[in-house]
């Protein structure tokens, strides 16, 4: 407990990046497709507009969304984000899922909606 | 040196699997040539929504991308119908698009603006029942 509030403390100041991998864990996200878990995650994005997410999601950040269907794979690769979150357990598409394979993009899901998500999110200290 | 073809790709009429491969393609290719990464981040926002916008709106087309000292130069032509006014086009929010593309967070009428946006020249020829011509320019400094 004591090492976890030192590691906010640290990830608030920028001193330590955090992970997916690490995410995946602390928020108990389903991973749909995980081959890069090793990205860094520089902050986030939500969206399910794709002209919206495309020009505002940076590289490293965690895409919050709704959709899931093959184009935001696409959208993913162009944007460089460290992962995908489905919010709201909404589906996705199978063939989404093997283009996402294809492609090492990062596919999590979870129950939460993107507000919820966001708020811990950013109780993690990811900004 | 001149203007020098690098990617030259045809785009069918609603094929949503290949959307984005074109502006991925682009986006390694200015990546080995030692591009800026924020101007591959402009061209390939620029040719994402083109892209897009010949397989949603057109009967089909094609994109050309050519390097020259000018920057980066985008070409993309289809076969029609055309864009009856130009002007609502650019408008924000303004869509012609059905509900169900735009179901898939396509046609929220910000394709066009975003084009303008990170274009640094831009030219559209088009007209109701014409082939839409358009040439993009994303300066390289």
């Amino acid at each position: 407990m004591v090492r976890q509030i030192v590691l906010i403390k640290q990830l608030r100041k920028g001193m330590i990046v955090m992970k997916v991998r690490e995410l995946v864990e602390k928020l108990d996200l389903e991973v749909i497709v995980g081959k890069s878990l090793d990205k860094e995650i520089t902050g986030g994005y939500i969206g399910d507009l794709l002209s919206n997410v495309m020009a505002k999601a940076r590289a490293g950040n965690l895409w919050l969304t709704i959709q899931g269907h093959q184009n935001v794979v696409a959208v993913a690769l162009l944007t460089e984000v460290s992962a995908v979150i489905i919010v709201e357990d909404f589906d996705i598409e199978e063939e989404a899922v093997k283009k996402a394979e294809e492609k090492s993009i990062n596919i999590l899901r979870t129950p939460l909606s993107a507000y919820e998500l966001a708020g811990k999110l950013f109780e993690l200290g990811i900004k | 040196m001149k203007e020098q073809l690098i990617l030259e790709k045809a785009i069918e009429k609603g094929d949503f699997n290949s959307g984005g491969e074109v502006s991925s393609k682009l986006k390694e290719l200015l990546r080995k040539l030692g591009v800026r990464s924020e101007v591959i981040r402009k061209a390939a926002i620029v040719t994402y929504e083109l892209e897009m916008n010949v397989i949603i709106h057109s009967e089909g087309g094609g994109i050309r991308v050519t390097i020259a000292p000018e920057g980066i130069i985008l070409y993309v032509e289809d076969t029609g119908p055309g864009i009856p006014d130009l002007k609502k086009a650019f408008q924000p929010g303004y869509s012609t698009a059905s509900d169900e593309v735009r179901e898939m967070g396509f046609g929220a009428g910000m394709g066009l603006n975003n084009v303008k946006r990170y274009s640094d020249n831009l030219d559209i020829k088009t007209g109701p029942g014409e082939a839409t011509r358009i040439r993009a320019v994303i300066n390289l400094s």
